[in-house]
């Protein structure tokens, strides 16, 4: 049992933070797959597609993260669908994360002129073929900086799930305080690992960002 | 028979009437120039030619392909229709080598090896052999639309199309891409012009459409059409052009 902040301590809150990025990650693969879907969906589906798309995509981001992990935690289990922290976690961090990446990428796939479209279309490329060849790489180029961004984000959001149980890096640190009674020293050193994973995500964004003609390497 | 046959198209926006009633014969080879007034249809005539709009009534006929107001085969059609617009619209990701090959690479399934011999050789075409590896922002804008033309002339298509492909360039590079469309006429390609470009319809295009209202309000040999216009319309359009 650790009764003063110390290496043991660290040591722990380590673990807790190797929760947070195998969280983080997760989120974000499997968030990004689906947003890579709906992105898609949502700039060329057909319309009733397109406007259900828009519409969860709305709702989700006007409703605060806390309150759709307690939907997937409390509401489902209330509904008989018990899902352990680490699922229910999982699952409303990547509805989250669908909503706001799909709305980033749409966005992305949006600022490529119609006149790149039509000039594959003169080419006789199939729609499919369009995208693949000459949108998606556009667009994929001036998505890294925001959606490296929002990866940040993601790392940040995913200390609601402290509020489950999963012991995540948050949630160590307020085990660790109940223990030590070392708040400073707790949380100091909890907002200290967000900053060295945050930080290089944050500054590689910004690079991103600022270099607008970053070319696929050939 | 015809390479590019248009009959009677009527294309609407909405509830305006853009081209109204519209039929055009093409002969292989031929090289027609399309000019009028800003607002007159001209782009929009080109535009429906290989289906990039819509046509409401008529139809259009190349090669054998067929579209109508119900649409047909665009994609087959497009294979033989190439179009350079105003803008270029070069893809800016890639180099002017996969420019050129895209297409024949994904549409026609040729294999990279032949793409880049067929790239090679309508790059050498237009003058620009040398800058394969160039991305287009690496190009001046009479380049660019120099490789804009090689990689639709890379489908091997049987009519090709221009959109004032000038009017964006600096006087000082309008020369060497009206040099290569001059040479693509020589060579026997058919080819349907919209151009600003009075001197160069007259010399270079055998005929020459005037296009007023969404109607095709005259043609005839160039040549006879500039010296001796027959209506008002045409009279007051190419005036001051020819001071
Ligand atoms: N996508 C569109 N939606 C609505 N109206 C359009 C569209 N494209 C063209 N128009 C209208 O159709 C008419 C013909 O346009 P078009 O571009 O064919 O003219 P143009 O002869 O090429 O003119 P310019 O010399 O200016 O290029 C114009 O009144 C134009 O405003
Ligand atoms: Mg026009």
């Amino acid at each position: 049992m650790i009764r003063s902040f110390g290496w043991e301590s660290v040591e722990f809150l380590i673990r807790g933070a190797g929760w947070t990025l195998l969280l983080s990650l997760m989120t974000f693969v499997v968030g990004g797959f689906f947003a890579l879907i709906f992105a898609l969906l949502r700039t060329l589906g057909p319309k009733p597609v397109r406007l259900a798309i828009a519409g969860f995509i709305q709702l989700v981001q006007a409703t605060p993260l806390l309150i759709v992990v307690f939907l997937a935690f409390y509401g489902l289990s209330f509904m008989g669908l018990h899902f352990p922290p680490m699922v229910a976690a999982g699952v409303s961090l990547a509805v989250y994360t669908t909503a706001f990446l799909a709305d980033i990428w749409r966005g992305c796939i949006e600022a490529i002129p119609k006149q790149q479209w039509e000039a594959a279309d003169a080419l006789a490329l199939t729609r499919i073929q369009q995208l693949r060849y000459v949108i998606l790489p556009q667009a994929f180029k001036i998505s890294l900086g925001p959606t490296v961004g929002f990866m940040v984000q993601i790392v940040k959001n995913t200390s609601v799930v402290a509020l489950i149980g999963f012991v995540e890096l948050t949630r160590a640190g307020q085990l660790l305080n109940n223990m030590t009674f070392q708040p400073f020293h707790v949380f100091l050193t909890v907002a200290a690992i967000y900053f060295a994973i945050c930080y290089p995500l944050s500054f590689l964004s910004e690079r991103l960002k600022g270099n607008r003609h970053v070319r696929p390497a050939h | 028979m015809s390479a590019l046959h248009i009959n009677e198209i009527k294309k609407y926006f909405g509830a305006l009437l853009v081209l109204d009633g519209v039929s055009l014969d093409i002969e292989p080879s031929e090289v027609v120039a399309v000019i009028g007034r800003s607002g007159s249809g001209k782009s929009t005539m080109l535009r429906c030619i290989n289906g990039l709009e819509k046509i409401q009534a008529g139809s259009i006929e190349v090669a054998g392909h067929r579209i109508g107001p119900q649409g047909g085969d665009l994609r087959s059609l497009r294979k033989e229709v190439g179009m350079v617009f105003q803008s270029y619209n070069l893809f800016p990701h890639l180099t002017v080598m996969e420019n050129v090959t895209l297409a024949p690479k994904v549409v026609k399934g040729v294999d990279r090896q032949e793409a880049e011999a067929i790239a090679h050789d309508v790059l050498r075409r237009v003058g620009l052999a040398e800058k394969s590896g160039a991305y287009a922002d690496e190009l001046s804008g009479g380049q660019q639309q120099r490789v804009a033309i090689a990689r639709s002339l890379a489908m091997q298509p049987k009519v090709m199309l221009f959109d004032e492909v000038t009017s964006a360039l600096d006087p000082e590079l309008t020369g060497e891409v009206l040099k290569t469309m001059e040479e693509l006429a020589d060579a026997g390609m058919t080819m349907v012009l919209v151009t600003h470009e009075m001197g160069f319809a007259r010399q270079v295009a055998d005929r020459t459409v005037f296009m007023h209202k969404g109607k095709i309000w005259e043609q005839g040999p160039s040549e006879e059409l500039f010296a001796n216009p027959q209506t008002p319309e045409l009279r007051n359009f190419i005036a001051p052009n020819l001071k």
